[in-house]
């Protein structure tokens, strides 16, 4: 080939590199290694950690542990789609590009919205293009989100808006229920606001129950209706579309996703059917049309004039590489659960998850929920005269993983933990849970 | 070598099944459970009254359904994909095998740290891998994609504009013609204005037009180095040099470090801020569209805008840390896409430093003995000449084509389908009239890159013989030419089943 092409020596493909800029020396990286070798060493790495099945975990908080069906990862694994690229070509791309109008249809179907996009990168970075979205529609400036928010939720959001001069004000919750204040959203919400945004479950677990009256106080303000979603709740939790939302974004790594510790993760987003809406959404989109004359269907990617790749500066956001993986996961592990099982999964968690809470309220110096609001998955667990950090140290030394420690984020509620439990937690893992909390204060006490 | 692809007249998803079935069973709740908290009632006001129209269907029906979709689906793994400034290499399997071990699957990102010393090693090591490997001082993990990457690099350079008092002056990002589009879009979603500077006669950045449009105002530069025209960019250091005497910062897009891995380093040219696209470099798969990976390295001087946390090693042993005053917070949920960046640090280990520079070497040499090669049939123009050496990939016009035969790089690039080749990027960089632009990658042998010439060739025979059968491709593929008018158009955009069942 070099031959071919009238070179003596590969350098002579580099001779327009300024001779000075060039690297004289190899680079400071471990010399080749055999598959064999790599895997070894790839191995003996990841063998040093000790996974969710050597220890139950009660973690969730934003990447949750979900069983992942044989199938999915069977057909994810699929060279076909696995080592494909975005269906820019969609005759030679059918395969994927229907897979990705089955996924968003069902997101669809599951939110209650009318159109979802292909994927966006997780439900944080989803909320910021949401906010953004709302700021494009209505020219206003100012985003109402709950205070009980994932800290890394809110900070993506600020990184978001930040720079079109959009800003987030916090609604204020009831302390005894947790939920969030009609009286402070109704106080703050002023001309100003593009919109309201609340998530159901919330951060803290418990779900919102006045999230009809949020939806109806936005609109009568001409503001926009966000709604953040677990998905995997809405086989037993209304569709945010029946209770007014605009835009549904969320997490929807637990549909058929692995925790991979905290990524790739899978962010969704959906809107109802309204051109303007249309045109500002974000992210890729796949619609269903025909060949040109008409005889069969097929599907390709639709509306890409939004996109950075013809809109330039001007798209509606500058994805370009997304998850759809992941949505291919989600589209599989919901077409196997069906709209039975996805309901039974809900009761699963939600009688799972009252059983933890009831035993670890029966602990004495324990209180959970903080909250007197009915709970999905996660919940709050207080400890009257422990620290979290405490407890879950002596918790990790009888091979279990506590929830995640929030005393931090919400200093005025005192040593809250948020725990999760869901399908895969066993009996036998939460009364382990319960006899080593048991344990842990009595020793002390 | 002939093609035919496989086509199914499969039903959509919400067309099969039957009421009632399922595909699998998820644990319950025991019995023990039950009894113990009786039923517990979703309040009624936010109960699931509406219908949840899913599909229902057994598990073999599922698979069987979608398998006939992953028969219609091209990839990497069936034969060139020589898509332009996508990289689309080959992607080791043993990275996915180990990627896809439970000893990562089943990590929770909260895990106590002590629990999750390998994994925080391996995204440490890879993380100072990358580091040496760009140039740069410092290298974050987090985001999930080059455009996440661009973000970040936007914000960083905000963040540094602002710590010098000079968040209100600096409002300009300069960005050359030729850039991909997610360089303006990203420098928008930052809050800057985009200025367009023009390419010169020989496709390198316009640098007399560079100093009339750098200015006090200018907040920093965004370039690819090779270019989207696979040159390099002779210039780079007077480049960098007029954006750094306006306090401006350098940012390097990653799309295309491929031919110059282990060669020259961004951070020598003078970069500030480097972006790498994990899924493109680094040959981890690009997932039918993602997740990809984008983590950006800096200059020594900002490092503390970094996105927290921070993965730190005092010796002993890993810790995130949160602790970063001058921090531009975040940008997503977590540390990465992690699950990618294992597959990085695999092949990494793999290829080592001999064989970056090795894979670096053998792109840089498909690109230009193509381009040798696609020249000689004559038809097709080169834009720029054959003369100056291209880096990871060639463009080509065909102009003439078109004007003479009616032919565009959409026909071709559909004719290619019929091959069982997929196509190059089309009509882009925006620069070039009907561009193909072609990036082979090292991953083919020289028989599959003649095989592509080969095909190139008889495309153009044909259009003088036979052009309607290039205006009419693809005739292989499971469908041919699609509607893409009424796709989009608001009469009769479907983009949901929902939305085609109130159609009818």
């Amino acid at each position: 080939m070099m031959r071919e092409i009238g070179i003596r020596d590969i350098d002579e493909l580099y001779a327009d590199v300024p001779e000075d800029l060039k690297l004289k020396r190899k680079l400071d990286l471990p010399s080749p290694l055999s598959e064999y070798e790599v895997e070894r060493n790839v191995e003996s790495l990841l063998n040093k950690n000790r996974t969710t099945y050597d220890l139950p975990t009660f973690l969730g908080a934003g990447c949750w542990p979900h069983y992942v069906p044989a199938v999915v990862e069977n057909i994810i694994g699929r060279t076909e789609f696995l080592t494909s690229y975005t269906p820019y070509q969609p005759e030679i791309s059918q395969g994927l590009l229907q897979l990705l109008f089955e996924y968003q249809s069902m997101i669809c179907e599951l939110t209650g919205m009318d159109v979802a996009n292909s994927s966006l990168y997780d439900w944080a970075s989803a909320l910021g293009e949401a906010a953004r979205m709302t700021q494009r529609l209505t020219g206003r400036q100012e985003i109402l989100v709950p205070k009980i928010i994932h800290p890394d939720r809110l900070a993506t959001l600020q990184s978001y808006i930040q720079p079109v001069n959009m800003h987030v004000r916090n609604i204020e919750f009831d302390r005894t229920t947790g939920q969030m204040s009609l009286e402070d959203l109704e106080a703050k919400i002023s001309e100003k606001t593009a919109a309201v945004y609340v998530e159901n479950p919330s951060y803290l677990g418990f779900t919102e129950t006045n999230v009809k009256e949020m939806g109806r106080i936005a609109h009568e303000h001409d503001a926009r209706f966000i709604v953040g979603v677990d998905p995997i709740s809405l086989g037993v939790l209304e569709a945010p579309g029946e209770y007014g939302a605009d835009i549904v974004i969320g997490e929807g790594q637990p549909l058929g996703n692995s925790m991979n510790f905290g990524g790739p993760l899978l962010g969704i987003f959906a809107c109802r059917r309204e051109p303007a809406f249309i045109r500002q959404m974000p992210g890729r989109i796949v619609g269903m049309t025909t060949v040109q004359n008409g005889t069969r269907r097929a599907y390709c990617m639709i509306l890409q004039t939004r996109e950075q790749h013809i809109r330039r500066h001007r798209a509606t956001s500058n994805i370009c590489s997304n998850e759809t993986l992941c949505a291919l996961s989600a589209a599989v592990y919901l077409a196997l659960l069906g709209p039975n099982g996805l309901k039974e999964l809900g009761n699963t968690i939600i009688s799972k998850s009252n059983y933890a809470m009831k035993r670890l309220n029966e602990i004495e110096g324990v209180e959970s929920p903080v909250f007197s609001s009915f709970h999905f998955k996660e919940f709050t667990v207080k400890f009257d005269e422990k620290r979290v950090r405490d407890v879950h140290r002596n918790l990790l030394r009888h091979n279990v993983l506590g929830g995640k420690d929030v005393s931090k984020e919400f200093p005025k509620l005192g040593e809250i933990a948020l725990y999760c439990v869901t399908e895969i937690h066993s009996k036998e893992n939460i009364d382990q849970l319960i006899d080593a909390v048991n344990h842990i204060l009595t020793e002390s006490s | 070598m002939g093609y035919r692809q496989s086509s199914w007249i499969e039903p959509c998803i919400f067309e099969l099944g039957h009421r009632g079935r399922k595909g699998h069973d998820l644990p319950k709740a025991e019995r023990s459970i039950i009894e113990e908290v009786g039923e517990v009632q979703v309040p009624n006001k936010i109960q699931r009254r509406s219908a949840l129209e899913l599909p229902e269907m057994s598990e073999v029906e599922a698979v069987r359904h979608f398998t006939r979709l992953s028969q219609m689906n091209y990839s990497v793994d069936l034969g060139l994909y020589p898509l332009g400034s996508c990289t689309m290499k080959y992607n080791p399997k043993i990275n996915d095998k180990l990627a896809t071990s439970s000893a990562l699957t089943k990590l929770h990102p909260y895990q106590d740290e002590e629990t999750v010393q390998g994994i925080l090693e391996i995204l440490y090591t890879l993380g100072r891998w990358l580091a040496e490997i760009t140039g740069t001082f410092k290298v974050t993990l987090q985001p999930a994609a080059g455009a996440q990457g661009e973000f970040l690099g936007a914000l960083i350079m905000r963040a540094y504009h602002t710590i010098n008092g000079k968040q209100n002056s600096k409002t300009e990002l300069i960005i050359p013609d030729s850039a991909h589009g997610t360089n303006p879009a990203s420098a928008t979603m930052a809050g800057f204005k985009v200025l367009v500077v023009p390419s010169d006669k020989n496709g390198s950045i316009n640098v007399e037009a560079l100093k009339t449009v750098a200015s006090k105002r200018t907040a920093g530069l965004m370039l690819t180095n090779p270019n989207t025209l696979g040159f390099f960019e002779e210039n780079i250091r007077e480049i960098a040099e007029i954006i750094h005497e306006y306090n401006g910062l350098v940012y390097y897009d990653g799309a295309n470090l491929n031919p110059i891995l282990g060669k020259v380093r961004p951070g020598d040219m003078g970069f500030d801020i480097v972006h790498i696209n994990i899924h493109k470099t680094f040959g981890t798969p690009h997932g039918g569209g993602g997740p990809g990976a984008g983590p950006i390295g800096v200059s020594e001087k900002l490092e503390k805008f970094l996105p927290v946390p921070r993965i730190e090693y005092d010796g002993k042993r890993y810790f995130l840390s949160s602790k970063k005053p001058h921090s531009v917070g975040k940008i997503r949920s977590f540390y990465g896409n992690v699950a990618v960046l294992v597959r990085a640090y695999s092949y990494l280990l793999s290829l080592g430093a001999e064989g970056l520079v090795e894979a670096a070497e053998v792109s840089t040499l498909n690109a230009n003995y193509l381009l040798k090669k696609l020249a000689e049939i004559g038809v097709y123009e080169i834009p720029y000449g054959s003369e100056r050496p291209r880096k990871h990939e060639c463009v080509l016009s065909v102009k003439s084509l078109f004007r003479k035969r009616g032919i565009r790089a959409l026909d071709i690039s559909k004719r290619l389908l019929d091959e069982g080749i997929h196509a190059p990027t089309i009509y882009f960089p925006t620069i070039i009239d009907e561009a193909l632009m072609i990036e082979p990658t090292e991953s083919f042998e020289k028989e599959e890159l003649d095989r592509f010439v080969e095909a190139m060739r008889r495309i153009a025979e044909e259009a003088e013989k036979n052009p309607e059968k290039i205006r009419t491709a693809p005739h292989n593929t499971s469908v041919g030419r699609l509607d893409e008018a009424r796709a989009s158009h608001p009469q009769t955009l479907v983009p949901s089943w929902r939305v085609f069942k109130s159609r009818i």
